[in-house]
């Protein structure tokens, strides 16, 4: 006779998504809950995240790409339409823009029967790493950080089972923090966030206990899957210590790391991207072996993440992967594996003590706060970023299929008529902005106008935003009003972009010098030293690849301008005219290129610099990138060009051509 | 196809009527160092509207250690000029990679607010290693941009005691403090430092410590006043709450009344020049070239009753007095 044997509770498994509307948003979300999916994790598009409505100039050619668009509470009425939110858990990636979400998603749990108090699930609500990585910031960082507080010391005392923010160290790694870096920040911004709601008087000390119990954070895990255990037994350890120590929390269960989970996926390839499925299994490993540090929640990306948006089956394939290992597996059945091991010990000690010190150093520097706004932790993440695409580039850090093992055979998954990918309707974004308008011509003006002069009034007074919010929310308020009645108050900010670090012994390699005297050699020829504005046009933050190329650039002799993200075309063309550039590098990973491109090039034709030679890099699909040629675009780089050197010499040469000088070669 | 040049006097007539794209291409002359082009920019140069570049217009310099706040500032100061209906052009100094000659020209991020606006025209520009925290460039840029903006605004990098370099070519300079830290107060007091003509200490935000420093440094300055007998000013402002801009603001204007109150104005602006010249020879041919030229005094007195001329073609007439005399 066998005992039936007793199995720990499964994680909460998800899937991030949300793309053209809500309507189709709703309707993914359902088939994923019927496909035994325990949770929802919404994706947001550009616009709503960083508070704009659909029709907004800088909206254009974002809308529904990357994410839903919510532009009101009809939009989150739909998005959630036949799914009971008193019984569901929701986790909404929103950061800037938190307050706002949260509001439309009470109010229309409201207006289903569900109570706040009924509510469960997660807003992000971690602004300080957007200025280091996601970047959806929208206000100065004292601002946000009084935006964040606001949320949690709400919700604290009206939804008490949500999870007010979840400090995020996942974007770190994706910006190419390494273990060490994500602990130290991630902590830091902890304390950051735990002393503004402690000194903002809106809790008592009795709450306090409480607040510390409600914090839970987003946790990275990479391919070296041991060390990313290691990684997660220091986070428990530190977080016991730092609530107990700096903020007397008393109860053990209230000081327990709680986290969640989305695997790494700047590892992930374009090139024979079936590999990435191994990754992504071997990463899930690193957050769920140990017992004791085992996440609360898992979403995976899919095996075509470096190519594009997924589509419903490569998202089913990334589900099963956690149900094979929950469901099959003996995983559950067992205690912590690695308890008494000493060599798991020696590591997880080598990362506290690491990650300490570095903690020491961002409160020497007067806390987080300060330490990004002075760009110090940029210029670390961007400092580490480098180390790894030079590693990447000379073989030490090696990636199968990128930079060894090459040869391969033609892959049968991304032969079909989609290439492999999702592609949004290119019509959702006209739809939108139609329902938008139609909205708005239901909806009562003069509650609409009292709202948000009460927002304003709420803002300057300092008093909590949220029960404003909400009545903003039932009044009909729109994203993008929420959004600009604050941005007139509180300002809008530009974060540092780590860019300046000192030149590493790359730059000082024979291949960087051979470069080097050939764009100077170059600049001779043309009378002056070579120029090349590095541009992000759009909505899109994703700025690993942009400054990696404006250090590489600078490194090799060419004088850069690089403003950082979120730039109109208008102001790329203006720049690029006001500098006197030679050449223009965009960066895209969005899936806007096709509108950036055309709205650049327009811009260009009017400042009367239509022979400006324009180059793209990013998430450009291979069809795209023919079109893209064609309208005049002189290169197109993906994720599989990790030739940096190569890249340079290239732009070099682009820049002869367009002034009729033969190509150097470059030894 | 190499860049051709352009014909100088269209070149000047477009700029003088603020054609943005005429002035963009008039700065790329002026940093364009093959022969033909150094003759095409002097020419241009002697083309500009006279009236302009002896009088019109305020030239500041804005300087002081990096992480003061001069860019942010200076974004500030835009937005207050704007709205005084005055036109603005910023040419912001950079230092270069001591190792790539490469450089990151990161200022106009700082100054992003004004994006969009056509009556705002930036031009960064690495120091390439030379001339001290400034650029060999500026003085003949700063030209170019008072022939059709009200306003011209240098920043440079902070290179310590030089960072006054600066003041040297430009109307008035006005010094960016850094709260809490002590190095200019030294400088100031040792003399090391040429006194600016604005001193502000920027981060009041932050309240304490701006406040000590801004009360430091009214002690240090006291009532001494420059070689000139103006008295510089010490000022607190936030460029983050957008505070005490406007003070900034006209503090700057007042000192360009001063000098033309005083009648010193086309004069001070001669001497910019004749500094530019001295320099750019002491750079070149270090001492040994300006004693061939009779030493400093001498030179100095020499280049204020000159004739005025474009700097292009009167550093190549310096030049080809020192380098005979080498032979
Ligand atoms: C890292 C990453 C992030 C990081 C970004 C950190 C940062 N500060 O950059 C984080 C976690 C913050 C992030 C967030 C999001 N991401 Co993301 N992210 C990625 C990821 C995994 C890698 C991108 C990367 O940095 N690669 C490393 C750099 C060095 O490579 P690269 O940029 O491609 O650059 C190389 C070349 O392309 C080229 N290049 C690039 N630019 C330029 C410019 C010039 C001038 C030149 C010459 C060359 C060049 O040279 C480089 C050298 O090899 C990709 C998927 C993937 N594996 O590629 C998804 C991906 C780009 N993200 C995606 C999405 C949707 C998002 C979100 C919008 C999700 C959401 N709904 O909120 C958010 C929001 C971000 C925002 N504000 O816009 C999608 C985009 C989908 C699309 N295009 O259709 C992708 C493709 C993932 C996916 N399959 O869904 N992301
Ligand atoms: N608190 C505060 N920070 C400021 C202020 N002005 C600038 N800063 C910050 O100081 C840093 C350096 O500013 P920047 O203008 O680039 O300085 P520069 O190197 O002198 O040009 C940035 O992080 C700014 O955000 C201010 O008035 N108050
Ligand atoms: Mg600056």
């Amino acid at each position: 006779m066998t005992t039936p044997i007793k199995r720990d509770k499964p994680w909460l498994m998800r899937t991030y998504s949300g793309h053209s509307s809500a309507k189709a948003s709703n309707e993914l979300y359902r088939t994923n809950l019927s496909k035994g999916q325990t949770g929802l994790s919404v994706a947001f598009d550009l616009p709503t995240q960083t508070g704009y409505d659909s029709d907004h100039p800088l909206a254009r050619g974002e809308v529904g790409k990357v994410g839903v668009p919510i532009g009101h509470i009809g939009d989150m009425e739909t998005l959630f339409d036949q799914i009971p939110l008193g019984q569901m858990n929701t986790s909404m990636t929103i950061n800037a823009t938190a307050a706002w979400l949260l509001s439309l998603y009470v109010a229309a749990a409201e207006r289903q029967g569900a109570s706040p108090a009924q509510l469960q699930g997660t807003t992000q609500n971690d602004i300080l790493k957007e200025y280091l990585s996601r970047g959806t910031y929208i206000f100065p960082p004292q601002p946000s950080v009084r935006l964040i507080t606001d949320i949690i010391a709400y919700t604290v005392k009206n939804i008490p089972k949500w999870n007010p923010t979840n400090i995020c160290s996942y974007h770190l790694q994706e910006a190419g923090a390494t273990p060490t870096q994500e602990l130290a920040y991630a902590l830091s911004t902890a304390i950051a966030i735990l002393d503004a709601v402690r000194d903002s008087g809106q809790i008592g000390a009795e709450g306090f206990e409480q607040v510390a119990g409600r914090i839970s954070f987003f946790v990275n895990a990479g391919i070296r899957f041991i060390e990313e255990t290691c990684k997660m037994r220091a986070f428990g350890e530190m977080w016991d210590k730092l609530t107990q120590e700096r903020y007397g929390v008393q109860s053990e269960d209230m000081r327990r790391f709680r986290y969640g989970v989305q695997v790494n996926s700047l590892g992930l390839t374009e090139a024979q991207p079936e590999n990435n499925v191994q990754r992504i299994v071997l990463e899930m490993l690193g957050v769920s072996l140990s017992k004791k540090a085992r996440a609360r929640a898992i979403q995976l990306p899919a095996w075509n993440e470096a190519l594009g948006l997924p589509r419903p089956w490569d998202q089913q394939w990334a589900l099963r992967m956690q149900q094979v290992l929950v469901f099959e597996t003996d995983l559950l059945e067992y205690g912590d594996i690695f308890d008494g091991s000493p060599v798991i010990a020696a590591k997880v000690k080598a990362l506290v003590d690491g990650a300490t010190e570095e903690m020491a150093r961002v409160q020497e520097q007067g806390g987080m706060v300060q330490a990004i706004e002075s760009g110090y932790v940029k210029r670390q993440l961007v400092t580490s970023h480098t180390e790894r695409m030079r590693a990447i580039e000379h073989g030490s850090l090696k990636i199968i299929g990128l930079n060894c093992y090459t040869e391969t055979e033609q892959s049968p998954l991304t032969g079909g008529v989609d290439s492999g990918i999702m592609k949004v309707d290119p019509r959702a974004e006209r739809e939108q902005i139609e329902r938008l308008n139609a909205f708005r011509a239901q909806r009562n003006n003069a509650e609409v106008k009292a709202a948000l002069a009460n927002l304003a009034e709420t803002a300057r007074s300092g008093a909590n935003i949220m029960p404003a919010s909400i009545l903003c929310a039932h009044a009909g308020v729109t994203t993008g009003e929420w959004s600009q009645t604050l941005r007139d108050i509180f300002g809008e900010y530009r974060a540092p972009t780590g860019i300046d670090i000192p030149a590493n012994d790359d730059s000082r390699g024979a291949k960087a010098i051979s470069i080097r005297t050939e764009v100077i050699k170059t600049g001779e020829e043309l009378g002056r030293p070579l120029r090349l504005l590095i541009g992000k046009p759009g909505l899109d933050g994703h700025s690993n690849g942009a400054e990696q190329i404006a250090v590489k650039g600078r490194d090799v002799g060419f004088e850069i301008v690089y403003e950082g993200i979120r730039l109109t075309p208008e102001q790329i063309a203006k720049a690029a005219l006001e500098e006197g550039v030679h050449l223009i590098g965009l960066s895209v990973l969005s899936g806007s290129h096709v509108e950036m491109v055309e709205d650049v090039f327009n811009q260009l034709s009017q400042a009367g610099l239509k022979n400006l030679p324009v180059v793209i890099g990013g998430i450009i699909p291979e069809s795209d990138a023919k079109l893209l040629k064609e309208r005049g675009i002189s290169a197109v780089y993906t994720p599989k060009d990790i030739d940096m050197n190569g890249i340079m010499v290239d732009i070099l040469n682009l820049i002869r051509k367009a002034h009729d000088l033969q190509p150097v070669t470059v030894a | 196809m190499i860049p051709a040049l352009p014909d100088p006097m269209v070149l000047a007539s477009a700029v003088s009527t603020r054609d943005r794209l005429a002035l963009a291409q008039a700065l790329n002359l002026l940093d364009d160092r093959r022969p033909a082009a150094r003759q095409c920019a002097a020419a241009f140069l002697d083309a500009l509207p006279v009236e302009k570049l002896d009088a019109g217009g305020h030239l500041i310099g804005i300087t002081g250690p990096p992480g003061a706040g001069k860019s942010s500032l200076t974004a500030a100061l835009i937005q207050v000029w704007r709205r005084r209906g005055l036109k603005v052009a910023i040419l912001a100094v950079d230092p270069s990679s001591p190792i790539s000659g490469g450089a990151l020209l990161g200022d106009r991020l700082r100054m992003h607010a004004s994006g969009a606006d056509r009556e705002v025209f930036i031009r960064s520009l690495a120091c390439r290693g030379e001339f001290g925290g400034l650029s060999a460039e500026v003085w003949p840029m700063s030209l170019a941009m008072l022939a059709a903006f009200d306003i011209v605004l240098v920043e440079t990098v902070g290179v310590g005691q030089k960072e006054i370099d600066v003041s040297k070519m430009t109307d008035t300079t006005c010094f960016v403090a850094q709260p809490a830290s002590g190095d200019s107060i030294q400088f100031l007091k040792a003399g090391i430092m040429e006194i600016p003509h604005v001193i502000v200490v920027n981060k009041e935000d932050i309240g304490m410590a701006a406040r000590k420093t801004l009360s430091e440094l009214k002690t240090t300055l006291g009532r001494r006043t420059d070689a000139d007998g103006w008295h510089a000013p010490a000022l607190s402002a936030s460029a983050a709450l957008g505070s005490g801009i406007d003070a900034l603001a006209d503090a700057l204007d007042s000192h360009r009344h001063w000098l033309l109150e005083r009648g010193q104005f086309a004069a001070r602006r001669q001497r910019c020049q004749a500094e530019w010249l001295v320099k750019h020879l002491r750079e070149e041919f270090g001492r040994y070239g300006i004693n061939r030229l009779g030493g400093e005094n001498t030179l100095f007195a020499e280049l204020a009753s000159a004739p005025r001329r474009s700097p292009i073609a009167a550093y190549e007439d310096l030049r080809s007095r020192v380098i005979p005399n080498i032979q």
